[in-house]
């Protein structure tokens, strides 16, 4: 599971993107041209695309039992049925939208909910930033997986929106940390002072001139969240604690562990929709590394540097030079 | 040493957050679910069990939201946390106390053997960049995006059903009585192996990747270069200088990870059947066991709060900046 | 003054970045240092100086590379030469320290913050002198303390527990461990206060007539270097520009810019890269002029200044100053020719 040491990088590093330099389409365009980047926003797309016509394109319907019973993958049934005949690539194209409704939705809840807490705490300094800190640390250390499960398992039958909102409302901290120390580290700079002895508005400077150097932190923390959303829901729909009657790819799993797939050997029922659970995130993943690279530039040695070093032989490291005679570089 | 009373104050305040929300969860819900089960056992309970469960859901309409809590500290504090509705009528403390070590064992051992060789090889991985050790960091990527839970769906499937040659659930043999005999304490280790071995490859990936990027952005620190102008041997640089910097971050980052991890940790449990609290919790969820459950989120929360501050001496041990003010 | 050449830098280059996004840092770079000399280098900030000591170090973190040249060192410990750029690194762990010494520019952040100072003084004699015992390493770092002016009982504190200054003295402490013959100083005062930094130089100065140590000593600040140097050389993006002793530099500067540099005195501490002398700023080094590159701020430029690029090469007055060399077509005209306003204070 995606744990925040992943994200020291950008923590410790407050000072290294972001700036206003950046904020170029250069900058952009040099953010999707990083491979990682683009393979996560491919896979990403594809599941996209499945969550929109998902229903329309599964061949069954997912909930409809058939007297083929527990079958293993056929042309008839791609990815095989379940025990009560059902055809688990309807389950999982249908269970689709499902995961990455509440996935986005929570993410995008908790992105609100981080950037009100981090970058007002960052901006107010003094007892407000302290208040806000320790809001943060207290949601950061209370375990949230249990938390989630206790307040959905004490609501009857909670639904994908409910879920969504519980895991903002305990996902969010992460978020607003890091925020807070990028905040607090722009506020020092240059521009913002300069903005500051202009005499402009609070808001304007949080609005116009802090948000957009946060972009990539904002959107960082965003992926974050959602790969932890999406990890929170299908472990709550697998217990078992939310509604089972809604399809996603946490409840193909419910199903399949309360009926004894693994004992059965049908490992067609549970390895699809784990798979798709690991395509999602690592997409997400790949997604944060790029923003992280792009944010970070030491934690890259673009993949084309990579390989001309590697083409000539050259390791590039800290206390041993390389001497490489005889680069194509022409004096200017 | 300020550092770490700081720390102890933030832990207390924490603690008593924690507590509070478990106190104001079932007020803000629909109590009725409650009331119903209650109803249910009407007779076999006792009058003082019922009024625990009142205090504990905030079933009492009479008295005010000051005096619950009032209440809900007393017998908090007199270790009473009501009667659990699956197993009645078993004391929650009681099923706390039989699943707790199990999970201590089992969670505790492999977070830290995996903060351990997570870290190891994220130095490795990180001091040696641009070799082909990097071809390790798409496989770690992979696995940091999996949910626990279905890792070990897989090794069941693999090394319990396949290839049998380790249970597929529960914690001992079943024709064993838990004593402190040989026997059982073999069999409980030979059953702790997967879950165990499951934990380690979901959680190890996220330490591979923060001790190396820890290790990037500390090798280009002065104090490394200088290490090296110094002629000092490789592995002095890499461990004494790059990694015993690095690490720092990576300590607090496991700190503050807790919580992610012991979710995850947990429905490892349930997939494994292993007694600890993960499995009793998911049986809690089933049963709509409310008391079991507020009981089991409070134990996780104080546990993790208590290997947060374990971290933090660690911290404050590898730090000199922590422990002197300077 | 001068001895046998120590170190010689002979068409030294370095490129940041690889393929097209090289930068060519260091051009050719030739400098000659002698035994017991002190080399002040100068220049403004970026001109090279930093990547030029750590390039002959091999300690040039990436993307640096270095592409050309060789930098031959003769130790006397063993009479022994060697090229830096040809050794392998077991060669140069060996050597490091013992041949060459570095104190580097912000020693804020050249301290392990987690080890106390006794021990990152000692970790060096133990690393190349493995037969002493614990005890003589322990008396040898106190020695080391006390000779830059600091109780030996500060052996025992952490960096974070040091001012500034004592942690600069601290880290030329720890240069002067192995008693090398050659010991590079990159900046090693440009953090501190004037006093501090009075203080730390004439320390260094009693070392080193003590010791007799070489010394390659960077700056920015040229009427430093005038005092403590026996040689200066001066750096203009990526290149030496000149290369002569300090009295013939402090008296006639040839080049125009160690004419400026001479006459800005930049200040002490502040903004650093303000030079009151000379108009215009150092070129993109990835887009340099095709002629001179100093020729765009050049009062005195000419259109064949414009259009080649001078050497580095002894001087028209060369049976008057041997071992002087200039990178410039007008280096004979009098020093008087530049116009007064130039020399702007
Ligand atoms: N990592 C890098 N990538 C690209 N260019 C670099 C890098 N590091 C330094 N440079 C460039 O190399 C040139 C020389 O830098 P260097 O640090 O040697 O200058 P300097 O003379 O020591 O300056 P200062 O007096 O400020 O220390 C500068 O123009 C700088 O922009
Ligand atoms: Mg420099």
């Amino acid at each position: 599971m995606v744990t925040p040491a992943q994200a020291p990088a950008v923590v410790t590093e407050p000072t290294a993107g972001s700036t206003r330099r950046r904020r170029g389409l250069t900058g952009n365009l040099l953010f999707f041209r990083n491979r990682k980047t683009v393979i996560g926003l491919v896979i990403l797309g594809f599941f996209t695309v499945l969550a929109l016509i998902g229903d329309l394109i599964a061949p069954y319907d997912p909930s409809l039992p058939s007297e083929v019973g527990l079958q293993p993958p056929s042309a008839d049934h791609w990815l095989g049925t379940t025990l009560l005949g059902q055809d688990i690539l309807s389950q999982i194209l249908v269970g689709t939208r499902g995961v990455l409704f509440v996935g986005l939705l929570a993410g995008l809840l908790a992105a609100v909910l981080s950037v009100l807490v981090g970058v007002t705490a960052g901006f107010l300094g003094g007892i407000g930033d302290e208040g806000l800190s320790l809001l943060s640390n207290i949601f950061l250390v209370i375990p949230a997986l249990p938390l989630i499960i206790i307040v959905a398992g004490l609501l009857p039958d909670a639904g994908g929106l409910t879920v969504a909102l519980i895991i903002a409302l305990t996902g969010w901290a992460w978020g607003a940390r890091v925020l807070r120390a990028q905040t607090l580290s722009l506020r020092r700079r240059d521009f913002i002072e300069a903005a500051r002895a202009n005499g402009e508005s609070t808001w304007r400077i949080i609005v116009f001139e802090i948000l957009p150097n946060l972009t990539a932190v904002i959107a960082s923390g965003f992926i974050g969240t959602v790969i932890f959303a999406i990890l929170s829901e299908i472990t709550l729909a697998f217990m078992g604690v939310t509604n089972i009657s809604e399809w996603n790819w946490g409840t193909i799993l419910f199903w399949a562990q309360s009926n004894q797939a693994l004992a059965l050997g049908a490992w067609w029922w549970f390895v699809p929709a784990g798979l798709c659970i690991a395509a999602v995130g690592t997409a997400l993943t790949l997604i944060n590394f790029g923003i992280d690279e792009f944010v970070n530039p030491r934690l890259r040695t673009t993949g084309k540097n990579a390989k001309i070093l590697r083409a000539r032989r050259i390791r590039a490291r800290v206390g041993f030079t390389p001497v490489y005679r005889g680069t194509g570089k022409e004096q200017s | 040493m300020r550092y770490l009373l700081r720390r102890a104050a933030f832990y207390l305040l924490t603690a008593w957050a924690a507590i509070t929300l478990n106190f104001l969860i079932p007020r803000m819900l629909p109590g009725d679910p409650v009331r119903s089960l209650i109803a249910r056992f009407q007779g076999r309970i006792s009058v003082e069990a019922t009024e625990s469960l009142y205090i504990l859901f905030g079933l009492d309409e009479q008295k005010s939201l000051w005096q619950q809590y009032l209440d809900y500290w007393g017998n908090l504090l007199s270790g009473n946390l009501g009667l659990s509705f699956a197993y009645f009528p078993t004391p929650v403390v009681d099923i706390i106390e039989q699943s707790l070590p199990w999970t201590l064992a089992l969670v505790g051992l492999s977070t830290i053997l995996s903060f351990v060789l997570g870290t190891m090889l994220g130095v490795w991985v990180g001091w040696r960049r641009g070799t082909w050790a990097d071809g390790l960091l798409p496989v770690t990527n992979f696995l940091s995006a999996i949910p626990y839970f279905w890792i070990g769906l897989i090794a069941i499937a693999v090394f319990a059903v396949a290839w049998p040659i380790f249970p597929a659930s529960g914690g001992f043999d079943p024709g064993l009585i838990p004593s402190a005999t040989p026997e059982f304490i073999g069999s409980a280790i030979y059953h702790g192996l997967l879950p165990a071995f499951t934990i380690v490859i979901s959680s190890v990936a996220g330490w591979i990747l923060g001790m190396r990027n820890m290790m990037v952005t500390v090798s280009s620190e002065d104090y490394v270069t200088v290490a090296h102008a110094k002629g000092l041997p490789e592995r002095r640089v890499m461990i004494g200088y790059a990694a015993r910097n690095a690490v720092l971050p990576n300590v607090s980052g496991f700190a503050l990870s807790l919580g992610f991890i012991v979710g995850g940790t947990l429905v490892t449990e349930m997939v494994f059947t292993y007694p600890g609290i993960g499995y009793m919790l998911f049986q809690a969820v089933g049963a709509k066991d409310y008391p079991l459950m507020q009981g089991f989120f409070l134990i996780i929360t104080l546990s993790v709060l208590v290997a947060n501050m374990l971290a933090d001496i660690a911290y404050a041990v590898l730090d000199p900046r922590t422990r002197q003010e300077g | 003054m001068t001895g046998e050449p120590v170190l010689e830098i002979r068409n030294l280059s370095v490129e940041y970045g690889y393929d097209a996004d090289a930068v060519r840092v260091l051009r050719d770079v030739n400098l000659t240092l002698h035994a017991g000399e002190v080399l002040g280098l100068a220049g403004e900030s970026g001109c090279g100086k930093s990547t030029l000591a750590y390039a002959a170090t091999r300690l040039l973190p990436p993307p640096g590379i270095i592409t050309g040249g060789e930098v031959v060192f003769t130790s006397t410990r063993d009479d022994r030469r060697y090229d830096l750029l040809t050794a392998t690194d077991d060669e140069l762990r060996a050597t490091r320290w013992e041949d060459t010494a570095i104190v580097f520019q912000g020693a804020m952040n050249s301290l392990n913050p987690v080890y106390r100072i006794g021990r990152q003084l000692t970790d060096a004699i133990s690393a190349h002198r493995p037969e002493q015992s614990a005890r003589q390493r322990r008396d040898r770092a106190a020695e080391l303390l006390d000779m830059v002016g600091i109780p030996a009982d500060r052996l025992r504190s952490y960096p974070h527990q040091l001012s500034g200054g004592m942690r600069q003295r601290v880290m030329i402490a720890m240069a002067l461990a192995l008693e090398p013959q050659l010991v590079i100083m990159d900046e090693p005062t440009t953090a501190l206060d004037v006093v501090m930094q009075r203080q730390i130089l004439q320390q260094l100065a009693d070392l080193r007539t003590r010791l007799g140590f070489s010394v390659v000593f960077i700056t920015h600040d040229v009427s430093l270097l005038i005092e403590l140097a026996d040689r200066i050389a001066v750096m203009y993006a990526g290149e030496i520009v000149e290369d002569a002793t300090a009295s013939q530099m402090y008296r006639t500067p040839r080049h125009p810019y160690t004419d400026g540099l001479l006459h800005s005195f930049p200040p002490l501490h502040g903004p650093r890269q303000e030079l009151g002398g000379i108009p215009g700023a150092p070129p993109d080094l990835m887009s340099l002029p095709r002629g001179c590159t100093f020729a765009p701020r050049c009062r005195v430029a000419l259109d064949r200044c414009r259009d080649e690029r001078p050497a580095l090469t002894a001087t028209a007055f060369a049976d008057r100053e041997p071992h002087r060399r200039v990178a410039c077509f007008q280096h004979e005209r009098e020093a008087a020719a530049i116009p007064p306003s130039l020399t702007v204070m």
